[in-house]
């Protein structure tokens, strides 16, 4: 089944009656020749990428619960190439590109929209360094402008020009940067991951990884055992648990980070806004709702919630910010759980076992590398090579010291990034 | 969430400050190897369940705590003044 304008205008006139399933709900095989942990964003696109770019799908993906239904669905769905490090910066500035075909590859409307970010500043050398920062966005052939206090009053007229605790002095604006709808980012892999004959296994937990003489072999799961040539661990929130399966400890503590969104509104807010002195983001989602959220918990966590000091400190950098979301009332909100990494930056590597491979430690910056992450992470699965936009990823890199992508200059601390 | 100190009592999470995993008690010693290094500056057991981890009752009395905590529930087991445990 192909989307288009036609078949929705047909299906509208006749009752929605010939819409399919999007993806079919296969038995487990005994084998496969490649089996990805984890059916969230990542490990779909990985098996997406396999299939459409490699050619390989005799492919299952195992997910514990069902699609959408962890991270990918547990986030603030912002889009964004405006890292400062190599390393980094290559690697978004791949996944945006990505992003700006995915709808016409998937066939399947994500609602990506490039209503570009804005970072505020606050002093004169906060001011450098977004210039600094726009620069380097700039060099690695992405957009960046800075903005002036008066050309951010004219974009954002609503913010605190006033007397808020650290004044305005600008904006760095990342035109190309926005938002997209995750849930339907995981159905459009989900659909096409599955369209090119891979099998999603949903409900189905992985209990064990078979491992004989420093190989995968296979995978133990509620729904039986299957055998396969390479496994993927693609499981952040859960990358611990799974790696042990494999007798691994990883460099990353889980954290619980709250998001929240208020009832529908008028249009309000056009762009994405960060305010980072007041750990406070913000969007205004396609149905009307503010979304927003700030920093960690800070403690570990797998609870998927928080507790009130971050949803105290959230809405007081909201409303200091701009005053006029002060009314709006807040529908609900959750938790995601982050892997943590000591430098901020994730993993994508192969590991000491062989046809094991890991890709883990998103930190806050999971749903915008969707699409950059599983096809780089295809891409070694498929080549044992690194992918040329993924070179940096390297599990080894705490362990030498060589390599580290600290973006923020925070030191080894997992919860600082 | 609430946290009990040893010297204070049962007191709210925001007087704390969180170290992480209780690692830094075990420090290995400078001619240790990358191997030991690795495994106490970055690698960590992360379990979803109870866990051993450092705060510091900054807010308080100043004492660094040792807490057992699940990380599942957010519920307290437990807890001990990290200059009485013995490694």
């Amino acid at each position: 089944m192909r989307f288009s304008g036609l078949k929705v205008l047909k299906e509208g006139l006749t009752g929605n009656k010939g819409w399919t399933p999007h993806w079919r709900d296969p038995e487990p095989k005994a084998e496969y020749d490649i089996v990805i942990i984890g059916g969230g964003g990542h490990g779909l696109s990985t098996a997406y990428y396999l299939a459409k770019e490699h050619g390989l799908t005799n492919i299952a993906v195992l997910e514990k619960g069902y699609i959408g239904g962890g991270n990918v669905g547990r986030n603030t769905t912002i889009v964004r190439a405006n890292y400062f490090l190599q390393g980094n910066s290559e690697f978004y500035s791949h996944s945006l590109k990505l992003w700006e075909g995915l709808e016409a590859d998937l066939n399947y409307n994500v609602m990506h929209s490039q209503r570009g970010i804005i970072n505020l500043f606050h002093s004169d050398a906060q001011r450098d360094a977004a210039a600094r920062r726009g620069n380097m966005m700039i060099s690695q052939g992405d957009d960046a402008i800075l903005l002036s206090r008066d050309q951010l009053r004219d974009m954002l007229p609503y913010l605190n020009f006033g007397d808020l605790r650290f004044p305005l002095y600008g904006g760095l604006y990342h035109p190309r940067g926005g938002t997209a709808r995750h849930d339907a980012v995981a159905w459009g892999y989900a659909r096409g991951a599955d369209q090119r004959g891979v099998d999603l296994i949903q409900n189905c937990e992985v209990t064990g990884i078979d491992i004989e003489n420093g190989a995968v072999r296979g995978v133990q799961t509620t729904r039986g055992t299957i055998r396969a040539k390479k496994v993927a661990m693609v499981a952040a929130g859960r990358s611990g648990q799974v790696a042990a399966m494999a007798g691994m400890r990883l460099p990353v503590e889980s954290h619980v980070l709250q998001a929240f969104v208020t009832e529908g509104l008028k249009p309000c807010i056009d762009n994405v806004v960060t305010f980072g002195m007041g750990h406070f983001y913000i969007s205004q989602s396609d149905k009307g709702g503010l979304v927003f959220g700030g920093d960690l918990d800070f403690y570990a966590s797998y609870a998927a919630r928080g507790n009130l000091p971050t949803v105290e400190s959230v809405m007081e950098a909201g409303v200091a910010l701009m005053p006029m979301i002060g009314k709006a009332r807040v529908l609900r909100s959750w938790g995601g759980i982050m892997d943590m990494s000591p430098d901020g930056s994730p993993i994508i590597d192969k590991t000491d076992i062989d046809g094991l491979y890991l890709n883990c430690g998103w930190n806050y910056g999971g749903f915008k590398a969707v699409p950059g992450s599983g096809n780089v992470f295809a891409h070694l699965i498929a080549t044992d090579r690194y992918h040329e936009n993924a070179t940096g990823f390297r599990l080894d890199r705490f362990r030498t010291g060589r390599g580290i992508i600290d973006e923020e200059g925070k030191g080894s601390q997992h919860n600082l990034h | 969430m609430r946290i009990t100190c040893p010297h204070c009592g049962e007191r709210d999470r925001r007087e704390f400050y969180y170290r992480g995993a209780a690692v830094d008690l075990d420090r290995p010693a400078p001619d240790a190897g990358e191997a030991a290094w690795d495994d106490f500056v970055y690698l960590r057991d992360n379990p979803a369940g109870p866990t051993r981890e450092l705060w510091l009752h900054e807010g308080g009395c100043g004492a660094w705590v040792v807490v057992t905590r699940d990380t599942s529930s957010h519920e307290m087991l437990g807890s001990q003044l990290a200059s009485e445990v013995s490694t």
